[in-house]
């Protein structure tokens, strides 16, 4: 291991028990109680006396938010395509998108829980897909737009056809916008999914632990519950960091 | 073998007769080309040179199919060009890489859309065959942006030229080198004039580059282009470097300043005063 991969792994870790030592500090400071502040040392007990709730529950929300995350891939992208090869339907949909994405997710929970009623994963999926999908289709438009038409020319000079430009040039060249947007999307994807978590309680997820916590006033395992959503939303951001490097490595420049 | 030879051939591998072109815009119709028409042998070099915005980089839209006249035609071997063809290949200012793919891998591209089933190794040992006549063997596994400006521009050449186009379309290749670079691409198609034959059409801004490359210059007029001069530059290749020294090519170059001057709308005004 060289040194700079030492300093790769160890800046980020001693970053995390500066901050964890200075919220300790600031709680022991303000002589808080902890149900007015929980601090870093309250937290692992609490987690470690539900260690079972916090393992089945992070899976809830876990696949739930993943599969909302690949719906918001599939249909951002189409609608992406859609937007950045047609002007017509750019100018069309272009409107409807943002205010679709303006309105706070929160407002509509409850109407999504109205219309399918009782399915639960299903309103969850659906809410985190609404809320993560929007920067997707907004970079694959905007990367396929942008294609200088050079680099549509040289193939399109040989006849070669729009098929074929998108798939050997349009798409390979959106890859880093795409991987851009997704590192946004999956964080996003996770709010959705504890949204529905909180707001329209199934009993099911981290968000549904997070609210036993809140009825019952302990307030540990709610900043537990948070905590176990920072380390999943960490999780599945490297996740994606690691697939941009398979696909769209070449993007990176290289140290020279 | 002096390729000069191949002009004996009286074949007009592009004619453009008569060619007239507008586009549509918000406040009308723009026309960027009126009565336009010129003709290039097979195996010439033709230098197409006019003030910025007069329509050039157009025709060579026209000329490789991507889009149709208003009026006039283009004929391609005699017929009617309809469509992209599979026999132009294109160069650009920009080289316009594809970064996810090495040099090699960049090169080959037009292959896979003109050749599907030729073989792999086929395809590869043609293009390496050309990074070599452009001094780029040992580069085929880099990727475009480890390259400086020069190297890619001779990459995109080869890309221009692998699949064997029977018109190879230079737009500005060369505007953005710096000069010695720019000097020494100049050589090197001389150089591929003799290696691997092709007949070009070059869209440049540079006179000295016209004089120096291209068997025939076309001077175009101010918008809406049409063809204002034509001057054959007689001198067999590959031409020494300071064959641009030479009084002749001072008196073609004072020629062709003169002609962008009347193209630009100055000229005129200042013949008449003299």
């Amino acid at each position: 291991m060289t040194r700079h991969d030492l300093q790769k792994i160890l800046s980020p870790i001693i970053a995390i028990i500066i901050v964890l030592a200075l919220w300790e500090f600031w709680v022991w400071y303000m002589g808080w109680p902890t149900y007015k502040m929980a601090a870093p040392s309250d937290l692992w007990p609490a987690f470690w006396q539900y260690r079972e709730l916090f393992a089945i529950n992070a899976w809830q929300t876990l696949w739930r938010t993943v599969v909302g995350l690949g719906l918001a891939v599939v249909v951002g992208t189409i609608l992406g395509m859609i937007m950045g090869l047609s002007r017509v339907l750019n100018d069309a949909l272009y409107p409807l998108l943002v205010g679709f994405n303006a309105i706070p997710k929160a407002t509509v929970v409850p109407v999504v829980a109205l219309i399918f009623i009782g399915q639960h994963d299903f309103n969850t999926i659906l809410v985190a897909f609404m809320i993560s999908f929007f920067p997707i289709s907004v970079s694959i438009a905007i990367g396929l737009s942008t294609l200088e038409p050079e680099y549509r020319d040289i193939l399109r000079s040989l006849g070669a056809s729009r098929l074929t430009v998108f798939w050997k040039i349009a798409l390979p060249k959106t890859l880093p916008e795409f991987f851009g947007a997704l590192k946004v999307a999956v964080t996003l994807a996770f709010i959705g999914t504890n949204l529905v978590e909180i707001v329209a309680p199934h009993g099911r997820g981290l968000g549904s632990l997070f609210d036993s916590g809140r009825i019952a006033s302990n307030y540990p395992l709610m900043f537990a519950v948070l905590i176990a959503l920072a380390v999943l939303g960490i999780l599945l951001y490297y996740i994606v960091v690691a697939l941009e490097r398979i696909f769209a490595g070449w993007a990176e420049r290289r140290p020279t | 073998m002096p390729y000069k030879v191949l002009k004996v051939r009286v074949t007009k591998l592009i004619e453009i007769k008569g060619v007239s072109h507008s586009y549509k815009t918000a406040a009308g119709p723009l026309p960027v080309l009126k009565d336009l028409s010129l003709s290039i042998a097979e195996g010439d070099f033709c230098a197409v040179v006019g003030p910025s915005g007069c329509g050039k980089s157009t025709l060579t839209r026209l000329i490789a199919g991507l889009m149709f006249p208003d009026s006039g035609e283009v004929l391609l071997h005699g017929e009617q060009v309809k469509s992209p063809r599979k026999s132009v290949g294109m160069a650009f200012q920009n080289p316009v890489l594809l970064e996810w793919r090495t040099i090699l891998q960049n090169v080959i591209l037009p292959l896979e859309i003109v050749a599907p089933r030729m073989p792999k190794e086929q395809k590869e040992e043609r293009a390496r065959a050309l990074l070599a006549m452009v001094g780029l063997q040992g580069f085929e596994g880099k990727r475009p942006s480890e390259l400086s400006g020069g190297m890619r521009q001779r990459a995109s050449l080869c890309r221009s030229l692998v699949h064997k186009p029977d018109i190879l379309i230079l737009d500005e290749p060369f505007g953005a080198l710096d000069a010695f670079t720019r000097e020494d691409l100049w050589q090197l198609m001389h150089q591929l004039r003799i290696d691997e034959p092709f007949t070009a059409l070059l869209i440049t801004h540079d006179l000295r580059e016209s004089v120096y490359l291209a068997d025939q210059v076309v001077v175009l007029s101010g918008r809406p282009a049409t063809t204002q001069f034509v001057l054959d530059i007689d001198v067999p290749g590959p031409r020494p470097i300071d064959m641009l020294y030479s009084m002749q090519a001072v008196e073609w170059l004072a020629q062709l300043r003169n002609q962008i001057e009347i193209a630009q709308g100055r000229g005129g005004e200042k013949d008449m005063t003299a």
